[in-house]
C-alpha cells in the first residue's frame, strides 16, 4: 500500500511537469498551428538560468529557501522573456508558413542545445535548493520526497490561473476565440497576432517552471533534459487533444502515472512504452484525442 | 525530344555521376585542404562512404516529406532496426548473413505497415508527433534492452566472423565505399522510378491537395502507407549499411535527433528534389565532420572562449545554417538551380497545415 501512494504521489508530480510544458504547447498549436520545438530550449533557459542565477547573482543570499525563489524567479521571467523574442524575431516573419515555422523551431532546439553543451559542458549541474525539499513527509505509510508536493501543487495553481486567465479576461477570450476560429477574430479586427506573443510568453514562462522543477525532481539539471521531457509532453498533448489545456492535464495525469506504475509493477523502461502503446489506442479510438471536440471545432 | 531530354537528364546524367564516383578509390592524390589524407586512404574513404550513405537515408526521409509532405519525427526507427535487428541476428542469435539480411527486411516492412497504418490515423503535425513517439519506444527498448541483445549505452559490436569478408577490416574499406554508393544509387533510381509512376504523381498530390485527390475517388491514406513503407523499409537496408559501415550497431541511429539530422540534410539540400536531399546529405556529414576537426585545430584554440564555442559544436552551425535556409531560402540549394515554380518547403506547405487532418 504504501508504495502505492509513493508512486501515485510521484507519478502525479511527473504529470506535473508534463503539463506545464504540454499546456504551452497545447495552447501555441491551437492558436497557430505551430508545433514548437524550441518548448525544450524553454525549459532548459528555466533550469540552466535558475542555476545560473543561483551561482552568479544570488550566491550571497544566506537563506537556501530564498536563494532558491529568487534564482527561479529570475530564470522564470528569462524563459518568458526568451519565449517572447523567439516569437518576435523568428515567428513572426514566417507567419501563415506552418512548415517553415516547425522547422525553424527544430533548427533553436537543436542549435540550442549544442551551444549550453558548448558553454557549460555535458556534464550535469547540481542544484541548489531548500534541504525541506529533499526531506520525506509521511503519508498513509510512505515516505514521499517533499519536492512533489511542490510540484503537484504548482501545476494545480498553474492550471487555475491559466483558466481564470482564459475564461475572465479580455485576452483570455480573444486566445479561446482565436483557438476556434482565427480568421473570424481577425474579421473582426482584432489584432490577434499580439496574442501570438503573449501565448508564446506564457508558454515560456510555464516550461521555465517545468525546468526549474524538473532540476528538484531530477536533482540535477543537464542540456538534453529538456529534449526528454519535451518529447513525453508531445505525447501528452496528443492524448488530451491538440488546444485544449483541460484536455492537457487530464492526459498529464494519466501519463505520468501510468508510466511510474507500470515502470515499478512491470520492469524499468517498460513505462514509457506503455504510454506510447497507450497513444496508439487513444488515436484509433479517438484520433483527435481527449477533449477531440474543441480541435475538431476548427477543421 | 523532350521525352528524350527527360531521359538523358533524369537516367543518363545520374548514372555518369554514379559511375564517376566509383572511381574516387582508385584516386591516389590528395586535396590538400578538404581532406587530410589522400583520397584513397581508409580514412577519407570512410569519411566519404558516410556521406553517400546520409545522402542515401536522407532521401529515403525525403520520399515522405518532400514527395508526399508527410513530416515523420520517427524515420531513425527504421534504419535502427536495419542497424540493429540484422546484427542482433547475426552476433546474438549467430544466424547467417543472407537469412538475417532478409528477416530484418520482412520485419522493417511489417513493422512499417502496422505503425504506418496507425499513425496515418492522424495528418499534418500530428502525425509528427505520433512517429516521434514510436521512435522513442524504440529507442527506449534499444537503450534498456530488456533480452540482452542491444547491449544498452555500449552498442553492439558485429560478429566480423559472420560478415562477408569483403567488408571486415580496414583493407576493404573501399569495398565499404562502393557499397554506400550501391545504396544510395539504388534509392536514387527507385525514387526516380518511383516517383514518376501513377501512384508517386498521387503521393505528389496528396501533398499539393489531399482533399481534391479525396474528390477523385481516391483513398490519400493507402498512397500515403505505400509511401511510408517505401521509405522505411529503404531506410532500414541504409540501416544494414550504416551497421556494416561503422562494424556494429550504436543508440545514435534510435535518437530522436538522428531524424532530425535527417530533416536538416533534406531541408538544406531542398525538400522534394533528389539531387538536393542527396548533396544536402553529403554536405551535413561532411561539414559534422570536419567542424569538429577544425574546433580541434591550433588556430582555434588561440581564440577567445566566446568565439570558440560554437565552433567547437558542429550542430550549432549546422543549427544555425538550417534556420537561415528555412527562413531566406526554403527551396534549399537545390532552389539555387530549379527556378521559376514553389520549390522545397513551399509545396508542403499545404501538408502540414492545421485543419487539414485526415479523417
Amino acid at each position: 500500500m504504501s508504495t502505492f501512494v509513493l508512486l501515485t504521489v510521484t507519478g502525479l508530480g511527473l504529470g506535473a511537469m508534463y503539463f506545464l510544458i504540454a499546456s504551452g504547447l497545447s495552447l501555441i498549436y491551437g492558436l497557430m498551428g505551430v508545433l514548437n520545438f524550441a518548448h525544450g530550449a524553454f525549459i532548459t533557459v528555466g533550469s540552466y538560468g535558475t542555476w545560473w542565477a543561483s551561482v552568479h547573482v544570488f550566491e550571497g543570499v544566506h537563506s537556501s529557501l530564498w536563494r532558491w525563489l529568487l534564482s527561479a524567479l529570475l530564470g522564470l521571467v528569462l524563459g518568458g522573456v526568451f519565449a517572447a523574442l523567439v516569437e518576435l524575431i523568428l515567428i513572426r516573419p514566417l507567419y501563415a508558413r506552418h512548415i517553415e515555422q516547425v522547422l525553424v523551431t527544430v533548427g533553436l532546439q537543436l542549435a540550442f542545445v549544442a551551444l549550453v553543451t558548448g558553454i557549460w559542458g555535458p556534464d550535469p549541474k547540481t542544484f541548489v535548493v531548500p534541504p525541506w525539499l529533499h526531506e520525506t513527509t509521511d503519508l498513509g505509510g510512505a515516505h514521499i520526497p517533499n519536492d512533489r508536493w511542490i510540484e503537484i501543487a504548482t501545476a494545480a495553481v498553474v492550471l487555475a490561473l491559466l483558466q481564470l486567465f482564459l475564461r475572465k479576461t479580455r485576452y483570455g477570450l480573444i486566445i479561446r476565440a482565436g483557438v476556434e476560429n482565427r480568421a473570424m477574430v481577425q474579421a473582426l479586427g482584432i489584432d490577434v497576432r499580439k496574442a501570438f506573443t503573449l501565448v508564446f510568453a506564457i508558454g515560456g514562462v510555464a516550461a521555465a517552471i517545468a525546468g526549474v522543477l524538473s532540476g528538484v525532481y531530477f536533482n540535477v539539471v543537464g542540456p538534453e533534459q529538456g529534449t526528454s521531457l519535451l518529447i513525453f509532453a508531445f505525447i501528452v498533448v496528443v492524448i488530451g487533444g491538440l488546444g485544449s489545456i483541460g484536455g492537457s492535464a487530464v492526459a498529464a495525469v494519466v501519463v505520468g502515472l501510468t508510466q511510474q506504475y507500470t515502470n515499478y509493477y512491470g520492469s524499468s523502461g517498460v513505462g514509457d512504452i506503455v504510454v506510447v502503446l497507450l497513444l496508439g489506442v487513444v488515436l484509433l479510438m479517438r484520433p483527435r484525442g481527449f477533449a477531440g471536440a474543441v480541435v475538431g471545432a476548427r477543421a | 525530344m523532350i521525352a528524350n531530354r527527360r531521359i538523358v537528364l533524369d537516367w543518363l546524367w545520374p548514372l555518369v555521376a554514379f559511375g564517376a564516383l566509383a572511381f574516387v578509390p582508385k584516386l591516389g592524390f590528395s586535396i590538400p585542404k578538404l581532406f587530410d589524407q589522400p583520397i584513397d586512404s581508409p580514412g577519407t574513404l570512410a569519411l566519404l562512404a558516410a556521406c553517400l550513405l546520409y545522402g542515401g537515408l536522407a532521401l529515403t526521409y525525403d520520399i515522405q516529406f518532400g514527395f508526399t509532405g508527410l513530416l515523420s519525427f520517427g524515420h531513425a526507427l527504421y534504419i535502427a532496426v536495419g542497424a540493429y535487428i540484422a546484427n542482433i541476428a547475426i552476433t546474438d542469435w549467430h544466424w547467417s548473413f543472407w537469412p538475417s539480411i532478409l528477416f530484418t527486411m520482412g520485419v522493417a516492412f511489417l513493422l512499417s505497415v502496422l505503425l504506418g497504418f496507425v499513425s496515418l490515423r492522424v495528418g499534418g503535425i500530428a502525425f509528427a508527433m505520433v512517429t516521434l513517439a514510436f521512435a522513442q519506444a524504440g529507442a527506449v527498448l534499444a537503450l534498456k534492452d530488456p533480452h540482452h541483445w542491444t547491449h544498452g549505452e555500449e552498442g553492439l559490436g558485429a560478429d566480423y566472423t559472420k560478415l562477408p569478408k569483403a567488408f571486415v577490416g580496414i583493407v576493404n574499406t573501399k569495398n565499404l565505399y562502393w557499397l554506400a554508393l550501391a545504396f544510395v544509387a539504388v534509392v536514387f533510381f527507385i525514387v526516380r522510378w518511383t516517383v514518376d509512376s501513377s501512384p508517386g504523381r498521387i503521393w505528389q498530390a496528396i501533398r499539393e491537395n489531399e482533399q481534391r485527390v479525396e474528390v477523385l475517388g481516391l483513398r490519400p491514406r493507402a498512397y500515403k502507407l505505400q509511401a511510408f513503407v517505401l521509405s522505411s523499409t529503404l531506410a532500414a537496408v541504409g540501416g544494414i549499411v550504416y551497421m556494416l559501415l561503422y562494424s556494429g550497431s550504436t543508440l545514435v541511429v534510435t535518437e530522436p535527433n538522428f531524424t532530425l539530422s535527417l530533416l536538416l540534410m533534406v531541408v538544406i539540400g531542398g525538400a522534394g528534389s533528389r539531387w538536393g536531399a542527396v548533396l544536402g546529405g553529403i554536405l551535413y556529414t561532411y561539414l559534422d565532420d570536419r567542424l569538429i576537426a577544425i574546433g580541434n585545430s591550433s588556430a582555434v584554440e588561440g581564440l577567445p572562449h566566446a568565439l570558440r564555442t560554437p565552433i567547437e559544436q558542429p550542430l550549432f552551425l549546422l543549427g544555425v545554417i538550417f534556420i537561415l535556409i528555412v527562413v531566406f531560402l526554403p527551396g534549399g540549394l537545390a532552389g539555387l538551380v530549379v527556378r521559376g515554380r514553389m520549390s522545397g518547403l513551399r509545396r508542403i506547405e499545404a501538408a502540414v497545415r492545421p485543419g487539414v487532418d485526415a479523417a
